[in-house]
């Protein structure tokens, strides 16, 4: 049986995949090459890593307002991440997955950057506010 | 969410495509944050500029651009945050003919929608500040946390198609710092030395915003030896948001803050001074380095600030090796030409260029276009941005920064 994270209902579509995941915080202008899909930013904790097609696991986001456009353009461009998990975002996180059409679910039960291991395969489904990691027994 | 009986015609179409789009948009995202209903606003001020924006944001402006002229106007005042680049100078910075296109793309949409190409992220120091108590939709982290904090306002960081979709509504969903509860203070720091100019204000901000690292917190900032100004809290506030994501602070007694939002923070309070605010600086410094360009902006430069460039510069010519930016609002702009400040800027060999704040200006294809890696500014805001940029930026005050672009390298 799979683990079972609840979290605080989200935004998007259910979906699966596999988790990048960093005790860091995150801004997609601040952190990211979005003309190569990696983190580009030299004191992140994912930096020269690909978020391309991952579930990102981070803790906070930071910085300002441009990822509310940014999620869009990257999803058109096929370099956005599946999705999204956090501690606790903040607005412009939740306007831009609302925006993009991208799964974002936060506020979890526990710490997801430390329940929650890279190369973990996830099943989220932000409308009942839940993460199974597939991979491992609860 | 509770909807009113305007709020549920929207929703169904009644008052066209873009209401109906803007107010499905602004439910997805209150029912996210638990909002229980929408309150009205008085202004919007929408993040657009095109690097932001990619294709698919400039497709989604021209998309609602194009609905009947009563379906797409805006409700409410609606300014804009600076450009992508100032047709006037983007030629000098390296910057496209595509990027002027994708820009005009973006202002001739964002006309057609009703909104004031203000082109800046100061509306607070150059358009019309809100009063203690107004409900704004604003779109620049720097002008969220001066009007929430300093003015008294209420508001959340609101994204560039957040805040369109409130201008196109009148109204917000009722959440985060719309709440009073959520302007009470969660964590005290004491300060045991002042900032001495514009640079330190912007390292106490960025302190302060580690120190915190949440949207939620308000920080309670003791210890306030003299009145700061206008400019030393917009880049303390500024550099707050930018390191912190924080969205209000308070400082008594220059803020709004109610005793109560005051005295809700823990009584224990984390100490800085003089060193910590030397150690973040020394984080950035580069002594010797040679340097490439000098950016003031981020925020965008007050008039008090461009006279000051302009006294520093007097009778000097910057290193020809070095580009100095200068950044400010259209409407500061045009004072600073009136005024002749300008001129004395540009006659040492600088850029002043209007309605952009450099990192919204495709700040890493500019470094790559023009071979810029060393930065130096007095934006603690720019200099945690542009590290992502590619750039190795380094912070120091206005003084030093105009020194250090004549001389060609940091002194």
């Amino acid at each position: 049986m799979p683990i079972r994270l609840l979290c605080h209902p989200g935004i998007g579509p259910a979906v699966r995949g596999t988790a990048l995941v960093a005790a860091d915080n995150f801004s997609a202008r601040y952190d990211l090459d979005r003309d190569r899909g990696i983190f580009r930013r030299p004191t992140h904790k994912l930096a020269g890593q690909s978020y391309v097609g991952r579930i990102l696991v981070l803790n906070e986001a930071k910085g300002g307002v441009a990822s509310a456009w940014m999620l869009a353009e990257m999803k058109r461009r096929g370099i956005a991440p599946k999705a999204l998990v956090f501690n606790r975002v903040n607005p412009i996180l939740a306007q831009g997955a609302a925006f993009a059409g991208l799964a974002l679910v936060d506020r979890c039960a526990g710490d997801v950057t430390q329940l929650i291991h890279t190369g973990d395969e996830l099943e989220i489904d932000p409308a009942q506010g839940r993460i199974d990691i597939l991979n491992r027994d609860a | 969410m509770r909807l009113s009986d305007e709020e549920r015609a929207m929703l169904a179409g009644a008052m066209g495509e873009p209401r109906r789009r803007a107010i499905a948009h602004q439910i997805a995202v209150g029912a996210f944050f638990d909002a229980a209903d929408f309150v009205p606003v008085s202004q919007a001020h929408i993040m657009a500029d095109t690097e932001s924006l990619g294709e698919n944001g400039l497709s989604f402006l021209e998309d609602l651009a194009a609905a009947p002229a009563a379906e797409r106007r805006v409700r409410v005042p609606t300014m804009t945050d600076p450009r992508g680049l100032d047709f006037a100078v983007y030629r000098r910075l390296g910057q496209t003919p595509a990027m002027a296109a994708r820009e005009a793309r973006a202002i001739a949409a964002l006309k057609a929608l009703g909104v004031l190409m203000t082109d800046t992220c100061i509306t607070y120091q150059t358009v019309m500040a809100p009063l203690s108590g107004d409900h704004v939709a604003y779109g620049d982290t720097g002008i969220v946390i001066y009007a929430n904090s300093i003015l008294g306002a209420r508001g959340n960081f609101e994204g560039g198609p957040s805040a369109l979709a409130a201008a196109l509504t009148g109204r917000t969903p009722r959440y985060g710092h719309h709440l009073d509860a959520q302007r009470r203070g969660t964590k005290r720091f004491r300060l045991g030395a002042a900032p001495r100019d514009l640079a330190e204000w912007g390292a106490l901000g960025g302190l302060i915003g580690e120190a915190c690292g949440s949207y939620w917190e308000v920080p309670v900032v003791e210890g306030l030896s003299a009145v700061p100004g206008s400019d030393a809290l917009k880049h303390f506030g500024a550099a707050l948001a930018s390191f912190g994501s924080v969205a209000l602070f308070h400082m008594p007694p220059v803020t709004a803050g109610t005793a109560d939002e005051t005295a809700a923070a823990p009584a224990a309070a984390a100490a800085i001074g003089r060193g910590d605010i030397d150690a973040f600086l020394a984080r950035y410094a580069a002594p010797g380095d040679k340097l490439d360009i000098v950016v003031f902006a981020a925020p965008q430069l007050s008039l008090f600030e461009i006279e000051r460039v302009a006294d520093g510069l007097d009778g000097r010519r910057i290193h020809p090796e070095v580009t100095v930016v200068v950044a400010t609002s259209p409407e500061v702009k045009h004072a600073a030409d009136r005024l002749g400040l300008t001129r004395r800027i540009e006659a040492a060999g600088a850029i002043v260029a209007a309605g952009i704040c450099f990192y919204q200006s495709y700040a890493r294809e500019m470094a790559e276009r023009n071979g810029w890696v060393r930065l130096l500014t007095n934006s603690a805001k720019l200099v945690n941005i542009l590290g992502g940029y590619g750039y190795r930026p380094s912070l120091s005050s206005l003084e030093r920064c105009l020194a250090s672009a004549v001389a060609g390298r940091i002194v």
